[in-house]
């Protein structure tokens, strides 16, 4: 690591004010950029501690029954809430209990991994990510691989998820890292079918919409029968090629949504 | 009954309170007053001429104590192959130099090119990015058939091309082999891959080093398997130390498989060092510092023939294998692939015709050395998984084609130049049918269907040769160093015992094993004894653990012992008792006399040797101390039958492993617990390589697997619960205790038998898929359904 200030501010206002110092950078968990920093991959001036922040924390369930998720949240207590089922199945298998006990929602939305689980869900739910100046729909959200919406400074300090009718999150895991290889996140609305992939595509998280258009008429997995992404534009790596993950793409949403009815 | 102590009992492991407990002691727990602390800048190419390398600005930096590169070390060794190989045509092997740190090139991504000893760890690597480097790269050899086309680019320059060496063995069996091959009734054949690993012990290699002025003696603390080793080859070869001035400590070793037998640079570097600036100095290695200078394991690229007659006996196996050597020379490199993998290769059968070639390749990666098993799974996979081919090809049942090609009498020599001393490869079998319920997978394999998954089933026997090795042999065919152990018993004047051993236990449980041997012969509770190891200064000389040798050659060694001071402590109890010596009988730790009920305890006859003032001091010295060393006259042979049952999800094709069962005959056991603890820990590694493992380099050199991002250590939920057992036993003729070894077995039976079984499911679901290649990963076992 490479030396830093370290501030912890108590209040929202007070970490705005702290980013906006050279090369300030918000730390959620640290779970993605505690690594980094050991790898002296970032060299950020001072390092902006978001967890001591009150209205960063909790959970609650809002007046249009939507779940609103403290950007500080941690993926533990995201798992332990209730209210929204799929969402908190898809918590509790992120990383192990160390990674859930630190890593926060607001750091998965903002490092946007391409493999990461928390996009899928937030895409698929049409979730509304809450910044402190200003409120995006995830749809306006994901911009490709690691990068977002999110401008110089910007902090996620909820996450507004609409609950649907039912819904499921299948992870199929890249063996070493356990991220996605392919995860598929289904969310059946009254009037339609959400369907996010995460981990398959080199342009991040993507919405399938043959299969919405499909799982609307018909949400069943046999809906999906004959419907493929095209390989092209998908991830080919050490773990598996575009050809793979294509067919993953199917057979994983088949798997969600025979999980989710 | 269960025995409850001694040999036989499955006495606790006593070591593992302090390691449950954060009571160990690690090298990196090692800080000496006034210690400076080493980065090392490796090279982040495959292959490069270094033009330059500017120190200068870095050696300003804050904290900076110096800074040293390869040419500070011109008028030291380089680090030293320990086995010399002679190939086909009775020359010697091409054996390049290898640096302490990088001189004119850099030949894998990982080789250390400067050194910079800092106030603190921090502040080396500082001042390391403040090194300006002139780096002129050059092309990569990394494939190994690429690496021995004429005119290919040369990893070193001053040698003569790729190739270190071109191994035929036996020589003299190639013309009736390949004359076998030609008029036999069935030949299968199969090339496959036995892929790269990565040791990946707990804890990452540490050196600490030290000098001290006063007496000139230098210490090194290290993460090594064999401290005496260490001494041996950093002092004689490399820095040129006397032995008594150098002293090599390995205390506590959180695993080793293999990788922490060799000797390395930084281990050099950090004695040499510490009389450069006076002062200690420490290296910890990061987890990604090591994935890129841990020597890798495996690596072999084979082709396999097996020749079978009309009625299905095999009359002869013929296999060429590209055996990768990485960079430089690792210090057991160029054994591997050929002496302790060609002498494996009749495996447990009665092929009379056996011929084995092997090229080893340097090529700019990580040097490759001896990993868990070391080259007997490189055998075993090979022929096991040809087996099953042929089997497959023929329409015959696998174990029948097994048990029929069976050795069935002992000794038997085999046609690559071993001796088996004893066996009994059917009983292992019927054991591993009755333990894996061979009969009742039809009935599972149709309860998988029924879920829409492909089951399959694989057996296969392994033989392995352990407890290396008859020191005269081993010098004959190239070794420089003798392989036998040490142990010295150290019996105190109360009564308890230190016993000071040549082995070193970095997971094994030797320290409550080994007692049990000596508490078993003097007939006293095991907790009166400790086992000291792991220090050059309070320990014999003796060769460390590998190989599953650590009982087998110092057990013996302590066995040999622990006679003597049974004799001696005989001579002092009849001087007590007024008796003849040849009436004393020892047992339950009473020395009684014959025929009489005159007795004295175990305490009264230790005391007498120090207190000797009622004692035979005409005829015998005081105290009780002894030393044996042990040669071993043969290696030993383990043998088992292992069997895996799989499940492939077709849609997926990840592989699950359902069942997995070992029958191994270890010959007599000493600690059940620990026997069985071996063979889990053996297995689950076993089918690390056979699914999950893999180690990825890219047509330049690139690490593409350097952190477990990418590299797929095996995990608790990836691993079934196994049936071992071990109570087959033909015990080993030639050693006291009559043991084999149990520490790689099960690392060695396992791969062949999972792929089997994988290849077995798709083929019962349709897919005619002859082989896949290590590890079967979903990618590759759904690619494999597709085509
Ligand atoms: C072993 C391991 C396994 C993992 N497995 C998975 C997995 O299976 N699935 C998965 O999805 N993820 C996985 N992760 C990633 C994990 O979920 C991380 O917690 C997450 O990616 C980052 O969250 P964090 O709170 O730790 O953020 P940090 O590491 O602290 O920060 C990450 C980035 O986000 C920024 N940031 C943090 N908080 C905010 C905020 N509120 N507003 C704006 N910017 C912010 C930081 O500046 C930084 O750039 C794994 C991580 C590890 C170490």
């Amino acid at each position: 690591m490479y030396n830093f200030e370290f501030e912890k501010p108590g209040t929202l206002a007070d970490a705005v004010a702290a980013m906006s110092a050279d090369e300030a950078q918000a730390l959620g968990g640290g779970q993605t950029l505690i690594p980094t920093l050991k790898q002296r991959l970032a060299s950020p001036s001072v390092l902006v501690s978001l967890s001591g922040i009150g209205e960063m924390q909790g959970i609650c369930m809002g007046d249009q029954g939507e779940m609103c998720i403290g950007g500080s949240s941690t993926h533990a207590s995201v798992a332990a809430a209730s209210g929204y089922r799929a969402l908190s199945a898809l918590a509790g298998q992120i990383g192990d209990p160390a990674v859930r006990a630190r890593g926060t929602i607001g750091g998965s939305l903002a490092n946007n991994d391409p493999s990461a689980c928390y996009p899928a869900a937030a895409l698929a739910s049409g979730a509304t990510i809450k910044t402190n100046a200003r409120e995006i729909a995830a749809d306006d959200y994901f911009e490709g691989m690691f990068a977002t919406a999110l401008d110089e400074g910007e902090i996620i300090t909820e996450v507004r998820f609409p609950v649907p009718e039912i819904a499921h999150y299948e992870k199929f895991v890249q063996p070493a890292s356990r991220f996605a290889l392919v995860g598929v996140f289904v969310a059946k609305f009254k009037d339609g079918v959400r369907v996010a992939v995460t981990g398959a595509s080199e342009e991040g998280v993507f919405r399938w919409s043959e299969a919405e258009a499909a799982l609307s008429a018909n949400f069943a997995a046999e809906a999906l029968d004959g419907l493929t992404v095209d390989a092209e534009g998908m991830i080919g790596d050490l773990h598996g090629s575009k050809e793979y993950r294509a067919h993953l793409v199917n057979v994983i949403t088949k798997r969600a949504v025979k999980a989710a009815a | 009954m269960p025995k409850d102590g001694g040999i036989g009992a499955s006495s606790k492991r006593r070591e593992d309170i302090r390691f449950l407990t954060g009571t160990g002691k690690y090298t990196d727990d090692i800080n000496i007053r006034g210690q400076a602390y080493v980065h090392f800048l490796r090279s982040d190419v495959a292959h490069a001429k270094i033009n330059g390398i500017d120190t200068s600005a870095a050696a300003a930096m804050p904290g900076v104590v110096q800074i040293f590169t390869g040419a500070d070390f011109e008028a030291v060794g380089g680090i030293p192959c320990g086995w010399e190989i002679t190939d086909r045509h009775g020359k010697a092997m091409q054996e390049p130099k290898h640096p302490v740190l990088a001189h004119g090139k850099v030949r894998h991504v990982g080789d250390p090119i400067a050194a910079v000893v800092a106030e603190s760890l921090e502040q080396a690597r500082d001042a390391a990015e403040a090194i300006e480097l002139d780096l002129e790269e050059l092309p990569a050899v990394v494939n190994m058939k690429a690496a021995l086309v004429e005119g290919a680019t040369k990893v070193h320059d001053d040698l003569d091309n790729n190739l270190c060496y071109d191994w035929g063995f036996v020589e003299e069996n190639k013309g009736a082999v390949d004359a076998a091959i030609k008029g036999a009734a069935h030949v299968t054949t199969l090339e496959l891959v036995n892929n790269r690993l990565v040791a990946n012990p707990m804890e990452p290699r540490v050196a600490v080093g030290e000098y001290d002025r006063a007496d000139g003696q230098h210490t090194l603390h290290t993460t090594s398997q064999n401290p005496h080793v260490i001494r041996l080859l950093m002092g004689a070869f490399v820095l040129g130390i006397p032995e008594h001035k150098l002293r090599v400590v390995a205390p506590d070793v959180g695993g080793g498989f293999g990788t922490k037998i060799f000797h390395y640079a930084e281990e050099a570097f950090c004695t040499f060092a510490a009389k450069a600036v006076n002062r200690p100095v420490k290296w910890t290695s990061s987890r990604s510092e090591a994935f890129m200078s841990d020597a890798h394991g495996r690596d072999h690229v084979t082709k396999i023939e097996l020749a079978l007659d009309k009625d299905n006996n095999f009359v002869a196996v013929r296999t060429e294998t590209l055996a990768n050597m990485g960079a430089y020379l690792s210090t057991f490199a160029s054994s591997v692939p050929t002496w302790l993998h060609g002498t494996l290769m009749a495996g447990n059968y009665k092929t009379p015709n056996v011929y084995v070639n092997v090229k080893a390749v340097f090529t700019n990666t990580v040097p490759v050395d001896a990993y868990r098993g070391a080259g007997r799974p490189e055998a075993t996979y090979q022929l096991e998984r040809v087996i099953d081919m042929a089997a497959r090809e023929l329409g015959v049942d696998p174990i029948a084609l097994r048990r029929q090609n069976y050795i069935t009498e002992f000794p038997y020599a085999t046609p690559v130049a071993v001796e088996y001393d004893t066996g009994d490869y059917n009983a292992t079998m019927d054991k591993l049918e009755e333990i894996a319920d061979i009969k009742g997978f039809a009935a599972r394999r149709k309860e998988s269907e029924a879920r829409g998954m492909m089951r399959g089933l694989g057996i296969n026997n392994y033989i392995e040769a352990c407890g290396i090795a008859p020191s005269n042999l081993v010098g004959q065919l190239g070794a420089r160093a003798g392989l036998y152990d040490a142990a010295t018993v150290r019996v105190n004047a109360t009564g308890s015992i230190s016993v000071m051993v040549g082995a070193h236990s970095h997971g094994q449980g030797h320290e409550t094993a080994f007692p049990q041997v000596v508490a078993e012969m003097l007939g006293i509770d095991e907790s009166m004894i400790d086992i000291v190891h792991g220090d050059t200064s309070k320990i014999p000389f003796g060769m460390g653990t590998y190989g599953s040798r650590s009982l087998a050659v110092c057990g013996s060694a302590m066995v040999r012992a622990t006679e003597k001071i049974i004799n001696k402590a005989k001579k002092i109890a009849a001087h007590l008792m007024e008796a003849s010596e040849a009436d004393i009988e020892l047992k339950d730790g009473n020395f009684s006399v014959a025929g009489t009920d005159k007795s004295v305890a175990w305490g009264d006859v230790t005391l007498a040797a120090y207190v000797p003032h009622n004692y035979p001091l005409e005829d015998i010295e005081p105290g009780l101390e002894e030393t044996a060393f042990y040669d071993p006259a043969n290696f030993t042979y383990p043998a088992g039958a292992y069997a895996c049952e799989v499940e492939v999800d077709p849609d997926t094709g990840k592989v699950t492993i359902a069942r997995f069962a070992a029958a191994d005959d270890f010959g007599n056991v000493i600690n059940p617990m620990i026997v069985s603890g071996q063979v889990h820990g053996g297995i689950a590694q076993g089918i690390g390589q056979a699914l999950l493992e893999s180690c990825v380099y890219d047509e330049d050199g690139q690490l593409l697997s350097a952190s477990y991002m990418d590299y797929t250590m095996p995990r608790a939920d990836d691993l079934p619960f196994y049936s071992v057992d071990h109570s087959c036993q033909t015990p080993c003729t030639h050693n006291p205790l009559g043991v084999k070894g149990c520490g790689e077995a099960g690392a060695i039976g396992s791969p062949p038998s999972v792929i089997n079984a994988v290849i077995d499911a798709l083929n019962s679901g349709g897919h005619d898929v002859k082989h896949i290649d290590m590890p079967a990963t979903p990618a590759k076992v759904w690619a494999a359904m597709q085509s």
